[in-house]
């Protein structure tokens, strides 16, 4: 058996070990057009921010490779596939055949038309280790240069964490009424944009960049101006679905996958960010772009493809992430019967709807967050617990006697 | 694989295990200079209610949501445990958002803190049950 | 008032440097000694209400922690001693009887230090348990005076019911109520494993350990709690306790509050009443009435198991041994007067009943002067502490011992004799069950496991060193024994030479 899988992040790593628990021997091939050992795409703006090296950044061991049977084909480029053939083709022609293929291709980033884009100079994405280490060299080492960051989500945020320290002044301006609109709801958005100022960060929101008149000067449509030295463009992201589509795979914004990872064309799976997932909090197919659930849909396409037969269903939007040092965790959907705890540096956030919990928000205390998140996965009916226990604090105490002993007591 | 059990039935509440393994993971050499004046975060704690308490540590899951979602490759799985390079870990607390059991806890290091069966100190024998006066903790195949 | 005041009795000494606040004493401490102070960041203790049970000492995992008697003190007085003047004080403030637990802790003479075994020397080599078979088995019951055959010359199996024991050690009763569930699986467990039993004491049998039936013996005190023919049937053996060498000639007082829903269950009576076995058993006036009970038991249990009679050592127990021998009963059980008790008033404890030494001593002399030793086994217990113990008063004339002390002891009892208040920090004479759950049965019976087996290792060792390999060799073998520094009449009544005789 010969398995090929297109990318080389967390759902193609997650494909790896997902085969690796069942067929120790087939070959594996992994190409990827970065030409970087697997890393933790998410560790770049930690990189900036110094929280790590780029000798640590390795998302694997460094003999992962050698380790795990996987032949690395890095810096090449799949330009298509043939299904016929079962084999990719790559950018100079090179053909290389699969008996089963995963494409765990990611996503790019999205960048919307703006007049006198082009003429800038001095801008980058922020999605891959060369993005980074591009910012990085834009920024020097002088902190005097002045950021502008389109684009007020995960990305646009974390690489104002990350470069923090680096730069003169940062500024960030989104078309969206506040901060973070997939991850938080509106209180949270403004509490954690308030820490962001009080660190020194200045927002446009509900603004957009009209134009820039030079390169280094924005005009927004608000009509202010503001002169800047880098720009980070973080607006969004599009899926990767290019190569699944001209094969005969369904897209819907994303590439379609059944709970076993499979695609529709025979002998061909995707996992990750390039595919389209089905949200059990909210009960909806949508793109969920994040880590945890491109490892687990790599690694069941992975198991799949070596014939076993397991499937991934309990997807959910889940988020952990921080800004210097404020914390937060998010997860589910908000929609619904809410309990609410605010303090000057907490805010929680509880939703319930048909005696489920659907999602909740911690912000500043987050110890043992992960009950919650199991109560939204798991779908644990709240009669069967103390609820008015568990939302004080997560706590394994709220469960009945024999579920505590099941949890504390087997092995799992 | 031996692993540490937890049976609330013979749990006193008299939270020595956290002691013992704060203890433990301290790299000291006696208790008293370990933990004297200090606020502990070992990584066993106690949960307590009425006359009910148990204690929580990492149940080294054959299928660990914490590793599986880490971003940094700092958690993995070696022979069974689950561990954490503390070196790589970026505290950004997504094992913490992941753990059905709320056991990765927070460190005043930044990175994320966990049981890992005393396999880096007390030459692998689980402090937390060696200390329980009460066999409410134990170390076994199950 | 201040003359009611007394000073506490014991100090805790806490070492600041060692001590790490982590508040094991606290949580540990039923009688809330310890406590932590928000203001002075401290552990601060309240020693009025120490009991000296060494829970927090045990506990503390820096040890600093120890308990010490107080020097305070009264002007020196032989006569009035301490002690003595602060009960004075207690019971003029009181207007109550002085209760205490466990046995009489006053310094009486303990006869079983002061006698010493024998060994072999050249002429009759001693014998290495090692290596060679070392019989401690015991059998408990009648022993047929003949062999009868039937006309063919086969023997006929005439054998009365007994206990057969793998260790010349029983656990002695206490109840449940007395003591708590988990104590006694704890001793039900390790009966079982060592082949030996337990003894309910008159608390009856909880539903929960009639799996341990076979090496249970269920008793039937004044106050019949819980005796019902299943009850009697699950039982090995049944034991009519007529008196406690803790308390002999009283009956017993279980308070209501401790008659809790499984107490009232297991004893037949209703919930949160107190539970009073009568000083005498109302139906038992002579040995005649004696014997009625016996074979009453006997009766209800179709003959099938051993009745043991159970007495306290006192005055004449030497006759009232050879009445019971006389009943019908298979075994006597004599308890001395160091015996323990979960509750009993002080001056009875202190002052009534004889040294289970002397006691034991006259009853074998006497049944053997009478002929009917054989009738009946001897068990003896009230404070049997260790395995040279034993082997002296196998070779007094015991077949058997009963032990409770020393088996508390295995299973964490500091011996602070506050068991009358029921807050027991180790888990055993209390009914509370966030301090009941501190003993659990898995560390409990393992340990009374390990005693015994190391007792009876000890037992085969100086058996070997008497040049003797069975244990009924040794039994009444007071040649074995020599006593030092008695007098005439004790060594007379011990049956004994003395030590160079």
């Amino acid at each position: 058996m010969k398995y090929v899988i297109i990318g080389n992040a967390t759902a193609a790593i997650g494909c790896v070990e997902g085969i690796r628990t069942i067929d120790k021997k087939g070959e594996i091939v992994i190409i990827s057009s970065e030409p970087h050992f697997t890393y933790g795409r998410p560790l770049i703006s930690y990189l900036l921010l110094g929280k790590t090296t780029e000798d640590k950044m390795n998302y694997r061991p460094l003999d992962f490779y050698e380790k795990m049977g996987v032949t690395p084909m890095l810096g090449r480029t799949v330009t298509r596939i043939d299904k016929d053939a079962k084999a990719v083709v790559l950018e100079n022609g090179e053909t290389v055949s699969y008996d089963k293929l995963a494409i765990c291709t990611g996503s790019r980033p999205f960048v919307p038309p703006m007049e006198g884009l082009d003429t800038v100079e001095n801008q980058t994405p922020f999605m891959t280790l060369d993005h980074a280490h591009h910012l990085r060299d834009m920024l020097g080492t002088e902190k005097d240069k002045n950021v502008l960051i389109i684009g007020a989500g995960l990305i646009g945020l974390k690489c104002a964490e990350g470069i923090s320290g680096l730069a003169k002044s940062i500024t960030i301006v989104d078309m969206a009424p506040r901060i973070l609109p997939n991850v938080l709801d509106e209180y949270g958005s403004a509490y954690i944009q308030k820490f962001l100022e009080s660190k020194g960060m200045a927002f446009f929101l509900g603004d957009s960049v009209a134009k820039f008149s030079t390169p280094t000067h924005a005009v927004f449509k608000s009509g202010y101006e503001m002169d800047f030295d880098v720009l980070v463009v973080a607006v969004g992201v599009r899926p990767n679905t290019q190569l699944a589509e001209e094969i005969g795979c369904e897209v819907n914004r994303g590439i379609l996958v059944n709970d076993h990872s499979e695609t529709c064309v025979p002998d061909v799976y995707a996992a990750g960010d390039c595919t389209v997932s089905h949200d059990i909090s909210a009960d909806v197919d949508r793109i969920l772009a994040i880590l945890p659930n491109a490892y687990l849909q790599g690694e069941t396409a992975g198991m799949n493809m070596a014939g076993g037969n397991h499937s991934f269903a309990k997807a959910c939007p889940m988020n952990a992430s921080g800004f210097l040092g404020l914390h937060m965790i998010t997860c589910g959907s908000y929609d619904g019967e809410e309990y609410v705890v605010k303090t000057a540096d907490t805010y929680k956030k509880l939703v319930t709807r048909d005696n489920h919990l659907v999602g909740f928000i911690l912000i500043g205390e987050v110890d043992r967050g992960g009950i919650y998140t199991s109560l939204v996965r798991e779908q644990i009916p709240l009669d069967t617990i103390d609820f008015e226990l568990i939302r004080e604090r997560p706590q394994l105490m709220a469960f009945s006697k024999p579920e505590r002993m099941a949890k504390l007591s087997t092995a799992h | 694989m031996k692993r540490v059990y937890v049976n609330e039935k013979w749990c006193l509440g008299c939270h020595l295990c956290e002691y013992y393994c704060a203890f433990a993971n301290s790299g000291k050499s006696d208790m008293v200079k370990a933990l004297k004046d200090h606020k502990i975060a070992p990584r066993i704690k106690i949960e307590e209610r009425d006359n009910i308490s148990f204690a929580v540590s990492c149940r080294h899951c054959e299928e660990p949501l914490c590793v599986k979602g880490c971003i940094s490759g700092a958690l993995s799985r070696v022979n069974g445990v689950i561990s954490i390079d503390s070196d790589k870990c970026v505290g950004c607390y997504t094992c913490i958002l992941s753990c059905p059991y709320g056991a990765l806890s927070t460190s005043t290091s930044g990175a994320v803190q966990k049981c890992e069966l005393c396999v880096k100190n007390a030459d692998g024998t689980p402090q937390c049950v060696a200390g329980c006066p009460n066999k409410a903790i134990v170390f076994e195949e199950r | 008032m201040a003359i009611d005041f007394l000073y506490p009795q014991y100090e805790v000494i806490r070492n600041r440097d060692r001590c790490i606040t982590c508040r094991a004493c606290e949580r540990q401490c039923a009688n809330k000694v310890h406590h932590y102070d928000v203001d002075f960041e401290r552990m601060e203790s309240d020693e009025s209400k120490c009991v000296d049970c060494h829970r927090c000492v045990s506990l503390c995992p820096t040890r600093a922690l120890k308990i010490v008697k107080t020097n305070h003190t009264f002007r020196e007085n032989a006569n009035w001693q301490g002690e003595t003047i602060m009960e004075v004080y207690r019971q003029a403030g009181t207007g109550g009887t002085l209760l205490s637990s466990m046995g009489n802790p006053k310094d009486f003479p303990v006869y079983w230090d002061k006698m010493l075994i024998n060994a072999s020397q050249v002429t009759n080599p001693s014998i290495d348990p090692l290596r060679e078979p070392m019989e401690i088995r015991t059998y408990l019951g009648k022993k047929p005076g003949k062999i009868e055959r039937d006309e063919n010359g086969k023997i006929i199996p005439n054998l009365s019911p007994r206990l057969k024991l793998e260790v010349p050690v029983m656990f002695s009763a206490m109840s449940y109520g007395s003591i708590s569930y988990n104590a006694h699986e704890s001793l039900a467990r390790a009966s079982k494993e060592m082949g030996t039993f337990y003894n309910t004491g008159e608390g009856g049998l909880h539903e929960d350990f009639y799996q341990w039936g076979n090496n249970t013996i269920v008793q039937v005190a004044s106050g019949r709690f819980g005796v019902q023919k299943d009850y009697l049937d699950a039982g090995a053996a049944i034991e009519i306790k007529i008196g406690q060498g803790a308390k002999p000639g009283i009956g017993g007082h279980l308070p209501g509050a401790k008659v809790a829903p499984d107490i009232s269950r297991t004893r037949m009576i209703p919930e949160g009443t107190d539970a009073i076995s009568p000083a005498p058993h109302h139906d038992i006036y002579s040995i005649e009435d004696l014997r009625q009970l016996v074979f009453s038991l006997k009766e209800a249990t179709a003959y099938q198991k051993p009745v043991i009679v159970k007495i306290s050592a006192v005055h004449n127990v030497a006759a009232i041994a050879s009445g019971i021998a006389r009943s019908g009963a298979d075994i006597i059980a004599i308890d001395g007067y160091r015996g323990g008790t979960g509750a009993a008033p002080t001056r009875i404890r202190d002052n009534v009943g004889i040294p289970i030494e002397l006691a034991l001593a006259a009853v074998d002399q006497r049944l053997r002067d009478e002929g009917i030793r054989d009738n009946v086994s001897v068990v003896v217990g009230g404070s049997i502490r260790n395995s040279a113990d034993i082997v002296k008063a196998i070779a007094l004339g015991a077949d058997a011992v009963y032990i409770a002390t020393s088996a508390l002891m295995a299973l964490g009892c500091h011996l602070c004799r506050t068991c009358q208040n029921g807050l027991c920090n180790w888990g055993i004479a209390t009914q509370r069950p966030e301090l009941v759950k501190r003993l659990n049965p898995d560390i409990g019976s393992k340990r009374l496991v390990n005693l015994l087996t190391a007792w009876s290792h000890e037992i085969r060792e100086m058996m070997g060193g008497m040049g003797i390999n069975s244990i009924e060799a040794l039994r009444g073998n007071r040649l074995m024994l020599r006593g030092i520094g008695l007098n005439e009449k004790e060594l007379e009544i011990l049956g004994i030479k003395h030590a160079g005789e």
